[in-house]
């Protein structure tokens, strides 16, 4: 009896397990048939960036009739190569992926080399030498961000002669954002001895992280002057330390941030937030085209970068009725 | 004090020793918009759902267990109560739903243990592996952002001058104090934990206590999760309890309870979470690269472990090792595991 009962328990696990996996793969078209297949492998769900990033790639996929295989690598570099290796069995016409950190990526990517698929980077970039391993790469320029929201701050105190102390929240360490927002941010400050960064820590792009973080920054420097987030969720968990310490955020530290996704163009709009820099996620149309045209075998660039825009206070009013996530 | 707690004790002595160093200022705690403020509060306050995690956890290493699921029931119900408020549930409401439905998992993960008779570590890692998608299932993905005042009281308000999460902290500590310490049901725990077999033949129901056990651990992580979002007003299926069940086992670890079953120590436990909690502020304060941050943690955790073990410590310090007065069995196999 109770090995029957066991039996049943494990095939309705099974099966739960089997639905849950069969989520991603839709589409049972044959690679090479009519459809043109993408494997495509996302960072994973860790912000509202990042879901919109999501959903614009599966909504362009959708348009342009690609039928995409998607899966989620939870952050987590192996799971992502897992997923790429099993495009490649699957043997589907182009991948493209978001890669967690930067490095690491050589081999994976010269197994899609040697089967003849196409690769195509989005939002990050990985660093391998050889730039044959994949076809382009589209996203934003994250050191073009990061000097954005430097050139801002010394803008605002170019009138203050004080130190002007800065400390900074940085994305999931090793990744591509959090090294080029952190360096062109750097870069540009760099050239006024004023500014001062107290303290740079991990917040790993999350508001639990980013608040966890501020509550100590808050309390083993006492004089800080800026706030400096990788991304806005970092910053919206900052505004409730920064809140806790009984200091008013947007005023006493001033907060610049990266993303401008909903919730953070809110406290923009609120002015919590002082400035943010724009990083759009919505590169899915683009991907697409980018798609065509390297199964065309026509000639892409090598780089193709997004466009995006900063955003003050003012103009947060305006446009927040329009934002899509 | 019990020598066991000791050394777990020693080390965040010597941790928050190392944060007054850095920064003079570390130990006061001051009043604040009428609430104590300062880094001990912090970390109280942001240990608070590892604490409950790690009790759950403890009962169930006691019962020569393993939870590993408890960080996915932390996601699933932080996204089950800010789903509901943002629905317009009533906070105490949605609440109630987001524990009750942790409890379920809970009795499910004993079931497969118990009942169906899977290997502890096996049966929860089904509900930790799907349990995080059915987070992100709950929430569509996204992060939900819930406005609600009374909400925010529990992870992120104050009662009585304190934050309020380590005052629920604390009052599931006394009760699970009381349930194991002043009743018999530590007792049965510990001897299921020591021999299934022998407590059943022994008229005890060890599938009954097994089954219990794993849904207390998922009632805590179910009131943590709920603590979690409520910190930050809002849910975040992805990220919310990430692998926390791994630092509730080495909470549990460090405060002396074997991974073996039988005795365990919530008073160890609860040192351990705050060990590993301290740990986590002092990065922070003291301004650790991120780059170094996880040698930095585990070096300091490996220093807590070898000393612990009785076998290191008598190896480097063998004038101080009493002569054996008592039975050593149950010390020398105390090595961190």
């Amino acid at each position: 009896m109770l090995k029957k009962i066991s039996a049943l328990v494990l095939v309705g696990v099974t099966a739960v397990a089997l639905t849950s996996c069969g989520k991603g793969d839709s589409g049972t078209a044959a690679p090479g048939g009519g459809t043109t297949t993408m494997g495509f492998s996302q960072v994973g769900a860790e912000s509202g960036w990042r879901t919109a990033n999501t959903k614009s790639v599966q909504d362009a996929a959708k348009t342009a009739g690609i039928d995409l295989k998607f899966s989620d690598a939870q952050q987590k570099q192996e799971n992502q190569i897992k997923a790429i290796r099993s495009y490649i069995q699957q043997k589907v016409d182009v991948i493209a992926f978001s890669p967690v950190v930067e490095s690491g990526w050589d081999t994976v990517l010269k197994e899609a080399k040697n089967a003849n698929i196409p690769v195509i980077l989005t939002d990050r970039s990985v660093d391998s030498a050889d730039k044959t391993l994949y076809k382009t790469f589209l996203g934003s320029d994250f050191v073009e961000e990061g000097r954005k929201a430097g050139k801002w701050l010394t803008e605002e105190s170019k009138s203050e002669a004080g130190p002007v102390n800065i400390v900074e929240l940085q994305g999931t360490t090793g990744s591509a954002p959090a090294n080029d927002r952190k360096s062109g941010f750097a870069e540009v400050i760099g050239a006024d001895p004023k500014f001062k960064i107290v303290a740079s820590q991990s917040g790993d792009f999350t508001r639990a992280k980013g608040k966890e973080v501020m509550e100590a920054f808050l309390k083993s420097n006492p004089d800080i002057d800026v706030l400096y987030a990788h991304n806005d969720d970092m910053a919206l968990g900052a505004i409730e330390a920064i809140e806790g310490a009984g200091k008013v955020p947007g005023k006493d530290i001033k907060i610049i941030s990266v993303d401008a996704v909903k919730d953070g163009m809110q406290a923009l709009a609120d002015g919590k937030i002082s400035y943010i820099v724009e990083c759009s996620p919505l590169l899915g149309p683009q991907l697409m085209d980018l798609a065509k045209k390297v199964l065309a075998k026509e000639d892409v660039p090598a780089r193709v970068v997004t466009e995006e825009t900063t955003f003050t206070q003012e103009q947060a009013k305006k446009v927040l009725a329009s934002r899509q996530y | 004090m019990n020598r066991r707690l000791l050394w777990p004790a020693v080390v965040l002595a010597l941790l928050l020793l190392l944060n007054l160093f850095f920064t003079p200022g570390f130990l006061s705690i001051e009043v604040k918009d009428g609430h104590f403020y300062g880094s001990l509060i912090d970390i109280l306050r942001f240990g608070a759902p590892l604490v409950l995690v790690s009790l759950g956890m403890t009962l169930v290493i006691a019962t020569g267990g393993i939870d590993l699921s408890v960080g996915s029931v932390v996601a699933i119900s932080g996204a089950l109560a800010c789903l509901a408020i943002s629905e317009g549930t009533g906070v105490f409401a949605a609440v109630a739903l987001a524990v009750a439905v942790a409890l379920v998992l809970g009795a499910f993960n004993g079931f497969l243990v118990a009942v169906v008779g899977i290997q502890p570590i096996v049966a929860t890692l089904i509900l930790m592996v799907a349990g995080r998608g059915l987070a992100q299932l709950i929430t569509d993905g996204q992060i939900i952002t819930v406005t609600d005042a009374s909400f925010k009281v529990i992870g992120g308000g104050y009662l009585f001058m304190l934050p309020f999460g380590i005052l629920l902290a604390l009052v599931v500590l006394a009760a699970t104090v009381f349930l194991t310490r002043r009743l018999a049901l530590g007792l049965l725990i510990e001897s299921v934990g020591g021999n299934a077999e022998a407590s059943r033949l022994a008229g005890l129901r060890s599938r009954g206590i097994l089954i219990t056990v794993y849904a207390f651990a998922a009632l805590c992580a179910g009131i943590a999760g709920v603590m979690v979002a409520s910190n930050v007003s809002s849910a975040d299926g992805n990220n919310a309890g990430l692998w926390i069940e791994l630092d509730a086992i080495l909470a549990v670890v460090i405060g002396g309870t074997l991974l073996t079953g039988g005795r365990f120590s919530l008073g160890g436990t609860v040192l351990g979470a705050l060990v590993i909690q301290t740990l986590t502020t002092t990065i922070y304060s003291i301004g650790v690269p991120p780059e170094t941050t996880l040698l930095f943690k585990a070096l300091v955790v490996a220093a807590v472990c070898l000393l612990q073990s009785a076998a290191f410590r008598s190896k480097v310090f063998p004038q101080r090792e009493r002569p054996a007065a008592r039975p050593a069995a149950k010390d020398t196999t105390e090595v961190a595991r």
